[in-house]
């Protein structure tokens, strides 16, 4: 029998190996701000976020005030505010303050939906185990892209970059195919998501932001749209 | 101009920050029911929009981000999990990206 962290371990592997490859190109980002390789290995192993360290890099390579890169660092991760507010109602309910800040350190897209996606209440040591698996590999992708620049092919880091997104997929698809107000959501959502993308004021946005709008928007109406749901319906 | 570490510590804060806010604020369940559903719905709504359209756009091919994007959708609809779905979409893409 596996302990909740040797879980979180092991279905956090496949992300784990994604990061690796994915944070590569976070590492060509960070070397042109001038960052030296453990500093940018720093900066990922204290921060995980793609897009954020992308922005952050951009600033530093830009002499940008610190006050503007703390403001742009807000907007692009606006939607880790919806994820941890789901996850506040995921987690277990006796986890302690300090456990649940541990989990909020590392809010990302990709253990968002798997922590989200796990059967019954959240323990916050399954986190702890994708944590543990993946921080070390950002870390590492993002020093060995400094240090070594484009060391993957192009064409392995979009197939990694993909895979990726994928499991977004593979998350939502079982209870969208249960539930129709989910399906109707989630439809929705990637329609809005695709206008926001060519609309004029909104196609300008971080991509961030605007599945943020999306997200906020589709939910909102919905909640208000389909009559309230039983219980476990679509939880 | 600040120099590397401080713009690093900034970043890392903010970003904390953001993610750990709702966690200091509510620390109960929530139990008003429309701001449930609301809540039940958010991770769906994110995950779909985060999906797409940039999962079609990631590889700077429309035609290979299509069929990484359709490959997933499909595998899942077949009932295939995490790691399947995600390497019927990196596959896809590989083999489109080699013979475009």
């Amino acid at each position: 029998m596996k302990t909740e962290f040797q879980q979180g371990m092991k279905d956090g592997l496949p992300v784990a190996l994604g990061y690796l490859a994915v944070s590569f190109t976070l590492g060509i980002a960070a070397r042109r701000a001038g960052l030296t390789g453990l500093q940018a290995a720093f900066a990922s192993l204290i921060t995980n976020t793609s897009a954020g360290q992308f922005a952050g890099f951009t600033a530093m390579a830009a002499g940008v005030s610190l006050l503007e890169t703390a403001v742009a660092q807000v907007v692009v991760n606006l939607r880790y505010v919806l994820m941890s507010v789901g996850l506040t109602q995921k987690v277990r309910r006796d986890a302690s303050l300090l456990q649940r800040l541990l989990i909020a350190f590392d809010v990302t897209d990709e253990l968002f939906a798997l922590g989200i996606s796990r059967e019954g209440a959240l323990d916050p040591r399954y986190y702890y185990g994708m944590m543990a698996v993946t921080i070390p590999n950002w870390a590492l992708g993002t020093f060995l892209g400094t240090v070594f620049g484009a060391l993957l092919p192009d064409i392995l880091l979009k197939a990694v970059g993909v895979a990726l997104y994928a499991m977004f997929i593979a998350v939502v698809v079982p209870p969208a195919k249960k539930s129709r107000p989910v399906l109707l959501v989630c439809l929705s959502a990637m329609g809005l998501s695709l206008l926001l993308h060519y609309l004029p004021f909104t196609k300008d946005l971080s991509s961030g932001l605007r599945v943020a709008i999306a997200a906020l928007l589709v939910a909102g109406a919905a909640a208000f749209v389909f009559p309230l749901q039983k219980e476990d319906d679509h939880a | 101009m600040p120099d590397a570490l401080t713009y690093i510590l900034v970043i890392a804060f903010t970003t904390f920050l953001v993610r750990a806010l709702p966690f200091l604020f509510i620390r109960r369940p929530i139990t008003n029911p429309r701001l449930k559903q609301f809540l039940d719905f958010v991770p769906f709504a994110t995950l779909a929009a985060m999906a797409f359209p940039d999962m079609v756009f990631s590889t700077g091919n429309l035609l290979s981000g299509l069929l990484g994007f359709l490959s997933a959708v499909l595998v899942a609809l077949k009932g295939g999990g995490l790691i399947t779905v995600a390497g019927a979409a990196s596959l896809a893409v590989l083999i489109a990206e080699l013979i475009l």
